[in-house]
């Protein structure tokens, strides 16, 4: 108990650790600051300076429309070879009708919290499981190379008690942050919904979905943290955590995805990170493959789907875990420390 | 006395595919035993550092037996790390932690009260340096910190590798002090230096280690006589009766190098018997004093690391225990 309090102590002394938390938390600050400043609630008077638009854009549409006709059975009349300006029949130049042109395309924009707020937990996990991640490397990664970590196995010689003691202590401080931001990001928005934008139908089923989302982006921000932290104890270094990262979006993700491009691989995306991380946020992400055509009563030419589930992702997420942190367990107990 | 520290036997391999096998112990054995100042000694890549953190469980052995106060190690090492203190190779610190709140983290892991804390940075004096930063540190101050650390624990065993390593003349001096202060309080100390002068005036014992084997040990005096060649320096009344007296004492089975003024002799058991001799011939001796080594002389004799004019010895080079060749170099001090 004293080491995971001293290694606590250890984390939240750490200037990176205090600086790359404000960095993220301040981040997460800005976009619901940004959020709030480009929306605006929207009153009687938005909603019809809207359809007032809506009417001068359809008003538009038909004086262009029946300018259109006549100028074509001018030129039809005229006998003016058809260059493919206007069609054959000018009577099939008519404006939309006026329920195509609806009143909520001249809308401002405006935050409806059931709609838009379970987008926006992505970023969110995704910020502070980028500051997780740079965090968990940091603070064992510093630890091996300055010599920390030999230190303290001449104090604590039980290796992998040591290890995971400290991986608690990290996840414990990520949790003490990522919970209350998650609090504060729900509250935030709710604000922000409330002064810009609507609340309205968010009922206790909403509430529900939202939290569970919530609790996968704590899942998802505490399992990016394990791997950087495991990856720079793996390497004895940071540089070994953020290195790998960097391989792998740049041969892993952008070269695999271009390579994939080119051989034309059906659902490309499947192959790629980022695709399952999307799942485990959104529950689902289902990819469609645009060369294929299936063909429906009426005509219509669909492409094929793949569905990538929530379930799925959590299959790899937990196999990574296992397989990286277990390799850095494996090296913490095997190599030797010099 | 009890051993505090026994080695038996110790042998660590590193397997390279460009530099291939290398035996960085090979069979290496060591005693020391309790409330003494122990001398560890050795050349650059010789296994010193390797046999200390070997010790210290930082490195597995490939064979042999370790204890420390009587437990069998690595295995028994959370029983007896309490009481052992140690600083290996050159200190290292988390940088921008100030001297204070890196013993204060080693504190609390070990469970050792805080007012220790300000004891051994008095011991060490860096009491009113302990609020900056390590890393504006000079190498002395981080070596004062190691010390520190190694002593927060107030063991029993104290492990020290290299521990005048970039301290000023007053800063070893210092450290000598607190090494034989350490002792007299009944603390075992083990001492890995290059700075044999100090291991002579401070040490009760030595081990001289050369290519990860044991080449000598025991106490200091014993190991400095097992390699004194017994020689003798005379002196006469009178210069001229110096070929006289090398006749008399060849006669006698004693080798005699004469010099100008003085004979040189060897294989003298008891100085007395030259003086009997000599006197018997009216021969009357000025001066007999018997010629001693240092600790370096033997340590490089030892380890046959002593400079040769025109050559550069290389780190591996040196000496074979049980022979007088010298080793190949197999290349680099890796894993020492």
């Amino acid at each position: 108990m004293s080491l995971y309090r001293t290694e606590l102590r250890r984390l939240t002394k750490r200037r990176f650790t205090r600086y790359m938390t404000l960095l993220g938390l301040l981040v997460l600050v800005a976009v619901v600051l940004g959020t709030f400043f480009t929306n605006q609630k929207l009153d009687a008077d938005a909603v019809a300076g809207a359809e007032r638009q809506a009417d001068q854009q359809y008003e538009q549409q038909v004086r262009w429309s029946e300018q259109e006709r006549a100028a074509c059975e001018a030129a039809k009349a005229a006998g003016t070879p058809n260059d493919g300006r206007y069609p054959d029949d000018c009577s099939v130049i008519s404006a939309p009708p006026r329920e195509a042109i609806e009143a909520s395309w001249f809308l401002p924009s405006t935050f409806n919290f059931r709609e838009t707020f379970p987008e926006t937990l992505i970023p969110f996990a995704a910020i502070l499981a980028l500051v997780g991640f740079v965090i968990g490397a940091s603070f064992v990664g510093a630890e091996w190379s300055s010599g920390g970590m030999m230190n303290l196995l001449l104090w604590r010689p039980k290796r992998l008690t040591v290890l995971l003691t400290k991986l608690a202590a990290l996840l414990t401080g990520m949790l003490a942050v990522t919970l209350p931001a998650a609090v504060a990001w729900f509250a935030g928005f709710w604000l922000v919904a409330t002064f810009r934008g609507s609340t309205e139908k968010v009922t206790s089923g909403v509430w529900q979905s939202l939290a569970l989302t919530g609790v996968r982006a704590v899942v998802l921000v505490l399992v990016v943290t394990t791997v950087g932290f495991a990856l720079a104890s793996l390497g004895r270094h940071t540089a070994m955590a953020l290195g790998g990262v960097v391989a792998v979006a740049v041969v892993g993700q952008f070269g695999l995805g271009i390579m994939l491009e080119m051989a034309n691989v059906r659902f490309m995306e499947m192959w790629l990170l980022p695709t399952y991380a999307l799942a485990w946020m959104q529950k689902k992400v289902t990819l469609q493959d645009w060369d294929s055509c299936n063909a429906t009563v009426f005509g219509e030419c669909k492409p094929e789907t793949f569905d990538i589930t929530w379930q799925q992702s959590s299959v790899l997420l937990g196999v990574g875990v296992v397989v990286v942190l277990g390799a850095a367990l494996w090296a913490m107990r095997r190599r030797d420390i010099s | 006395m009890p051993a505090v520290l026994e080695i038996e036997g110790l042998r660590k391999t590193y397997k390279s595919r460009r530099r291939g096998t290398r035996n960085a112990l090979d069979g290496f054995d060591m005693r020391v035993e309790a409330g003494q100042v122990h001398g560890f000694l050795g050349p650059n890549g010789s296994g010193k550092t390797t046999t200390l953190r070997t010790l210290l469980g930082l490195i597995r052995p490939d064979g042999g037996r370790m204890s420390i106060l009587g437990h069998e190690v690595p295995e028994a090492l959370p029983v007896v790390a309490g009481q052992v203190g140690a600083i290996v190779e050159s200190p290292q610190f988390f940088p921008h932690f100030t001297a204070r709140d890196t013993l204060s983290l080693l504190a609390s892991a070990g469970e050792v009260p805080a007012s220790r804390i300000d004891e051994v940075l008095e011991l060490v004096g860096l009491r009113d340096r302990a609020g900056e930063r390590v890393k504006t540190y000079s190498l002395g101050m981080k070596q004062r910190l190691a010390v520190a650390s190694a002593l927060l624990k107030n063991p029993k065993l104290l492990i020290l590798d290299e521990p005048a390593n970039g301290l000023d003349p007053g800063g070893i001096r210092e450290m000598r002090t607190l090494t034989r202060n350490l002792a007299e309080s009944g603390m075992t100390v083990l001492l890995s230096s290059h700075i044999l002068g100090e291991i002579q005036l401070i040490c009760d014992s030595v081990t001289i280690i050369s290519l990860g084997r044991r080449v000598a040990f025991g106490p200091v005096d014993e190991v400095l006589a097992q390699h004194s060649s017994g020689a003798v320096r005379v002196r006469l009344e009178a210069t001229a009766d110096l070929p006289a007296a090398a006749d008399a004492l060849t006669r006698s089975g004693i080798r005699v190098s004469g010099q100008a003024d003085h004979l040189m002799l060897a294989g003298v058991d008891k100085p007395a018997t030259v003086t009997r001799l000599l006197a018997e011939q009216g021969l009357y001796v000025s001066e007999l004093s018997p010629v001693t080594v240092d600790l370096e002389s033997v340590f490089l004799e030892l380890t046959a690391t002593a400079p040769v004019p025109g050559q550069h010895r290389q780190v591996d080079q040196s000496l074979k225990v049980g022979g007088s060749e010298q080793s190949e170099a197999t290349g680099g001090g890796w894993g020492a």
